[in-house]
């Protein structure tokens, strides 16, 4: 038994199957950081006071820059794929991991620093929303970082066996992770620099 | 999956690169206006414009966004409007009240 | 060689009947895991209903059995009640309704009716059950905690919830699964219904059903999010100390409160309705669903009004996420944003009226057949129409002023829920029963079963209006027994516990006919019912895969009675003639 379309792009929606499941997925992701969002607005707006540039920004801006090219990498590694270089594909893959790798040590040195300095998310409503944000940011990171380690490692094996199927699942992997950028996109000026 | 030829890649391997550059600047471009010491309504409203062009870089090249299917559009476009339902109700809402 | 290989070959137990990816045995699995929870649930009701009807006397038989810290000497403690109200609302909506009504009929039919061999995503379909099982379970365990279950209602009000017993953080973790669990159905859901259609089942030709599925999948999808960030602040200031939702200055017991402060509980009322406001169509749309294919099959016409129903539908959904505030009028929302949510709340209750017009009209001229899934699909209607109804006044602010809290807006709800929805779900049962067995239920149970819910829930839920303009509050220990405006109508709480424990008496009929029908029930043949949706043209029951040539689709989907024709019906999947 066959699902149809998990492949070949459907003739009248021109999507496959995945492709529509992960910007869906998208949708509610979207929703679900928009309601963070939301409540760092509520919460600010009724605020007394609010602390301004409390946080490393250097240090943010790094991973902000890191974040970013690994997006860049991200995407080479589905376009090697459809430029058939395997071997390009593992390097770019590689390098897209070790940058979430280097993303998450910041951020532990980030909350470590914090934690020393008695900034607790207890401490008040900011340290409260942004530990939140960006950790469930970081938990987004990590969950990326297993996908595209299985894609890296065991799940490549795919390439040999069915390869227009294997590049399809890097694009649907990549959209994902351009989407966990995305969000940091907003969530580093609304956090650190405003 | 459209099969797309190694010359049509290479041409989006420099939309890429391209992206990537003004990624790093724009980002580089936010932080220094956030010492300027704007008042909070400027820069809020330069912060998000910035924010938005680097998203849309993302979303429309890296993401493919600019070239994908009304179907993908269709959802989205639903999401965006009641993402904003829920920025700006509540906050409406927290406004205008009974004192 | 595209698509999924994995099940050309012999399957173990485990992976046939436990761990399976067919979409009809997922939706089976949904099914009785459900109709568990919906009687748990109910039993919990009924526990409910004996404190308000004979406040502080000892619960009969199971009173002894529950023990110091919920039931000393067998009468329940104020705070053994309200677990029981919190866990009976949450059990109902989140484990019971929307998985049955989603998770077993939309799993088990639609991708049938649609002429899809599957789900487009049968792995994650099964990991969506059972992550709603594991929720389940966790929810259930809440009863174990010290402290007992959640008992801050089932929407779960901070500060309250926040400072409640551990029962509470169960109950945020347990939302967690149940979520996670939707947000994977439903994106299964939408993209199996764009994307699996067979040929010539163009969207205007889908059955009422798969349009109801396809808008609830897209209220999940968007909607269960924000509760979901809700959940995990509400979690960060049980355990990490936040304040989110906890304003500054709270006193708790005569002790100031050490948090940070600088938290606002209407942010999580934002939140939780953001959600819970879709919620309640997502649990009424695939029941309207439901109706729909049983009038249309049992008047043997097609549906008056399907485009209307449709679009009503599209626009119900859109509708539904900007009304929520209607549950927050008496938080002190000034008069703009006021007049805004109650004008969304009126605009919307007209797709409703034009969903329920249509499915009257549909009634006129037809060559009604009175089975039992009938009977349940007629009573939806009127009982649907008086919760809709009763729901006006609730949604204009000045008159939910005296309402809002009362019995009122329960036996509003329960009107819509209760002898609505769940009475489109039983028809809904007797309706599949022969495609999932290829045997009937017993008419004559199916008939004590109906009548006696029915004359059991008018007697259960109307006397709660005149209970809430009485100005009784709702989630009273006692039923307001201490109250001096609750006296002159405090001897219907008896009346309406009589009418709960004998409506649960009525469900036994039930319960029996549904397991001795699985091997006992009268066989009949394929297409029972006559019907003309592709469901009726697999095998029964439907093998893996379902179809054994693929579909096409020549025809709409109620084509009753078309003059010319042979027979009083004629399938989707029938050709048109050379």
């Amino acid at each position: 038994m066959e699902i149809p379309y998990t492949v070949k792009a459907r003739p009248d929606t021109g999507v496959i199957n995945a492709k529509l499941g992960i910007w869906l997925f998208l949708a509610s992701e979207v929703m679900l950081f928009g309601a963070l969002f939301s409540s760092y607005i509520l919460l600010r707006v009724g605020a007394v006071e609010w602390p301004h540039h409390a946080l490393d920004i250097p240090l943010a801006t790094v991973n902000t820059a890191v974040l970013i090219t690994s997006s860049i990498t991200m995407v080479m590694s589905w376009a090697s794929l459809m430029m058939k270089d395997f071997r390009k594909y593992r390097i770019y893959m590689g390098s897209t991991i070790l940058l979430g790798f280097v993303f998450l040590t910041i951020k532990y040195f980030e909350y470590t620093h914090h934690f020393h300095a008695g900034e607790l998310p207890s401490k008040s409503t900011f340290f409260a929303i942004y530990f939140t944000m960006t950790g469930l940011h970081g938990l987004h990171v990590i969950g990326g970082m297993i996908v595209n380690t299985y894609f890296w490692g065991p799940g490549s094996k795919m390439w040999k066996t069915d390869p227009e199927r294997f590049t399809n699942r890097i694009e649907v992997a990549g959209l994902y992770w351009h989407f966990v950028d995305l969000v940091w996109i907003f969530l580093f000026p609304v956090l650190y620099l405003l | 999956m459209e099969v797309a030829h190694a010359e049509d890649i290479k041409k989006h391997v420099r939309v890429y690169v391209s992206v990537f550059v003004a990624l790093l600047g724009l980002t580089i471009l936010t932080v220094t206006i956030s010492y300027f010491d704007l008042s909070v309504v400027p820069a809020i409203i330069v912060a998000l414009i910035i924010a938005s062009v680097k998203g849309s870089l993302v979303a429309s090249y890296f993401m493919h966004l600019i070239s994908e299917k009304k179907l993908i559009y269709a959802a989205l476009i639903l999401a965006a409007v009641f993402f904003l339902a829920l920025i700006f109700l509540p906050l409406l809402a927290m406004s205008d009240r009974i004192h | 060689m595209e698509g999924n290989h994995s099940h050309d070959h012999q399957l173990g137990f485990w992976r046939k009947y436990v761990f399976s990816q067919d979409h009809k045995v997922i939706g089976i699995q949904y099914g009785f895991t459900s109709l568990l929870f919906l009687l748990f649930g109910f039993t919990l009701m009924m526990v409910m209903r004996w404190q308000l009807a004979y406040p502080g006397q000892p619960i009969p038989f199971i009173g002894q059995w529950l023990g110091q810290d919920r039931a000393p000497e067998g009468i329940m403690l104020p705070e053994f009640y309200n677990q029981l109200g919190a866990m009976h609302g949450t059990i109902m909506v989140f484990l019971g309704i929307v998985p049955l009504a989603v998770g077993a009929f939309g799993n088990y039919v639609m991708p049938l009716q649609i002429g899809a061999p599957d789900m487009a995503f049968p792995k994650l379909n099964m990991m969506s059950y059972w992550v709603y099982f594991m929720g389940g379970v966790t929810m259930l365990s809440s009863f174990l905690m010290p402290g007992g279950a959640a008992n801050s209602g089932w929407t779960s009000y901070p500060p309250l919830s926040d400072i409640a017993t551990v029962g509470q953080t169960v109950w945020l973790i347990g939302m967690v699964f149940l979520i996670t669990s939707s947000l994977l159905g439903s994106i299964n859901f939408i993209v199996t219904i764009i994307q699996l259609r067979a040929k010539g089942l163009t969207f205007m030709r889908l059955p009422f059903f798969v349009w109801a599925q396809f808008v609830t999948s897209f209220l999940l999808l968007l909607a269960f999010p924000p509760l979901e960030a809700a959940g995990v602040l509400q979690l960060m200031d049980r355990l990490a100390g936040t304040s989110f939702f906890l304003p500054s200055g709270l006193v708790v017991t005569g002790q100031l409160l050490t948090v940070s402060g600088g938290g606002s509980p209407l942010l999580w009322q934002h939140l939780f309705w953001f959600l819970a406001h879709p919620e309640v169509y997502v649990l009424i749309l695939p029941a309207m669903g439901i109706v729909a294919e049983v009038i249309a099959n049992n008047t043997r016409k097609p549906l008056w009004g399907y485009r209307s129903m449709v679009y009503a539908t599209i626009f119900l959904g859109f509708m539904s996420f900007i009304v929520w505030a209607h549950h927050m009028f008496m938080t002190g929302m000034g008069t703009i944003i006021s007049t805004f949510f109650q004008t969304t709340t009126m605009i919307i209750s007209i797709p409703s009226i034009v969903i329920l017009t249509a499915l009257f009209i549909s009634l006129w001229g037809g060559s009604i057949r009175f089975t039992t899934p009938m009977l349940f699909a007629l009573a939806f209607l009127p009982m649907f129409g008086i919760g809709g109804l009763t729901g006006l006044p609730l949604g204009l602010s000045a008159t939910d002023v005296p309402l809002h809290d009362t019995y009122y807006v329960i036996g509003h709800f329960h009107y819509v829920v209760a002898p609505g929805t769940i009475f489109a779900l039983f028809a809904g049962i007797y309706h599949w029963f022969p495609k999932l067995t290829g045997r009937k239920m017993n008419e004559v149970l199916g008939r004590i079963h109906f009548f006696g819910s029915f004359v059991c829930m008018n007697c259960i839920f109307m006397p709660m209006f005149i209970v809430g303009l009485a100005g009784v509050s709702r989630r009273l220990w006692d039923g307001g027994a201490q109250y001096a405006h609750a006296q002159p109508v405090l001897h219907w709480n008896v009346f309406m516990s009589i009418a709960a424990w004998v409506m649960g008496l009525f469900q036994l009929p039930f319960i029996f006919n549904v397991f001795w029908s699985m091997k006992k029930g009268k066989k009949v043949e394929e297409n029972y019912w006559h019907a003309t949706t592709l469901e009726w043209a697999t095998p029964t029951p439907p093998p893996h895969g379902n179809f054994i040539t693929v579909p096409e689709v020549y025809r709409p989907p109620y084509e009753y009675s078309v003059p010319g024709q042979a027979k009083d019906f004629t399938p989707q999947n029938q050709p048109m003639e050379a």
